[in-house]
């Protein structure tokens, strides 16, 4: 049974959007980093979508998403060490107060 | 409506409800909680799409293991409260027409595009994400990627350790 491309594009859209707002409206810098995530899972959605929407023969969309899983947990990893780091200086994690990260 | 409608409905609303509720909720753990709840409505989604080991690493890798770094940390910090003020409106603002315009161009985008008028597919066959196809693929035309990432692993676990220690 035949589904359109178009539907899961707009819940992509509106999962970037929402990652957008949460990152510019957020102070939490744990929160900011979970709203950068829900923006690179929508954009593993559209890489999925397209694949198997637009070249079902290909593999290409999903190492996309493979290699963008991975460098996601990179990225976790390293921020939640400067985190960790900001925290024990300052005591608090609020990227308004928190103006300089090496002491 | 099918089942696969109804299923694709049903997850697509569970995925949207529960990354405003990211946002809405005050305490990071629930936050992290709803984040989760994305997750798996997204794999849901992968699912729908036949793309199934894509589906099992998004529930291991994001739920299971970076999920959990974010719940570990929240409760090393004792932010498992309401610390977040959040009154400030003009940055709500400032917010929402901001994204709202990155909004509107993705919507007329995906509007115009000719490539993508009332593209379908079949939703319920096709082997391509299966994992002896990845696997073979992997090995094979992607094998120096996947090398370059175990290189940035390592990288990223050095630096997290020299960050991360008391100096």
């Amino acid at each position: 049974m035949p589904e359109v491309l178009q539907k899961i594009l707009w819940l992509s859209t509106a999962l970037f959007f929402i990652g957008v707002y949460g990152m510019l409206t957020r102070r939490n810098m744990l929160a900011i980093l979970m709203s950068l995530e829900l923006m690179l899972n929508s954009v593993n959605i559209n890489f999925v979508a397209f694949n198997k929407y637009l070249h079902p023969e290909k593999l290409d969309g999903i190492f996309f998403f493979l290699f963008i899983v991975t460098i996601a947990a990179a990225e976790a990893a390293v921020a939640i060490a400067i985190i960790i780091h900001l925290y024990r200086y300052h005591k608090n994690i609020d990227v308004g107060e928190t103006e300089e990260l090496k002491y | 409506m099918n089942v696969i409608q109804v299923l694709f409905w049903i997850l697509s609303a569970m995925a949207l409800v529960s990354a405003l509720m990211v946002l809405l909720s005050k305490n990071p753990v629930h936050s992290v909680l709803w984040l989760v709840a994305v997750f798996f409505a997204i794999s849901g989604h992968y699912i729908l799409l036949n793309a199934q080991f894509i589906a099992i690493v998004n529930l291991i890798v994001y739920a299971g293991a970076i999920m959990v770094l974010f719940l570990f940390v929240i409760m090393l910090m004792n932010l498992n409260k309401d610390t977040e003020p959040q009154k400030n409106i003009w940055m709500k603002l400032a917010g929402a027409i901001s994204a709202g315009c990155l909004l509107m161009i993705l919507v007329s985008l995906i509007k115009q595009a000719p490539e993508l008028q009332a593209k379908t597919a079949m939703m319920n066959e096709g082997g391509i994400g299966l994992i002896a196809n990845l696997g073979k693929a992997l090995f094979n035309t992607y094998v120096v990627p996947f090398e370059i990432s175990s290189i940035l692993f390592l990288s990223a676990m050095v630096g997290a350790v020299v960050i991360g220690k008391k100096d």
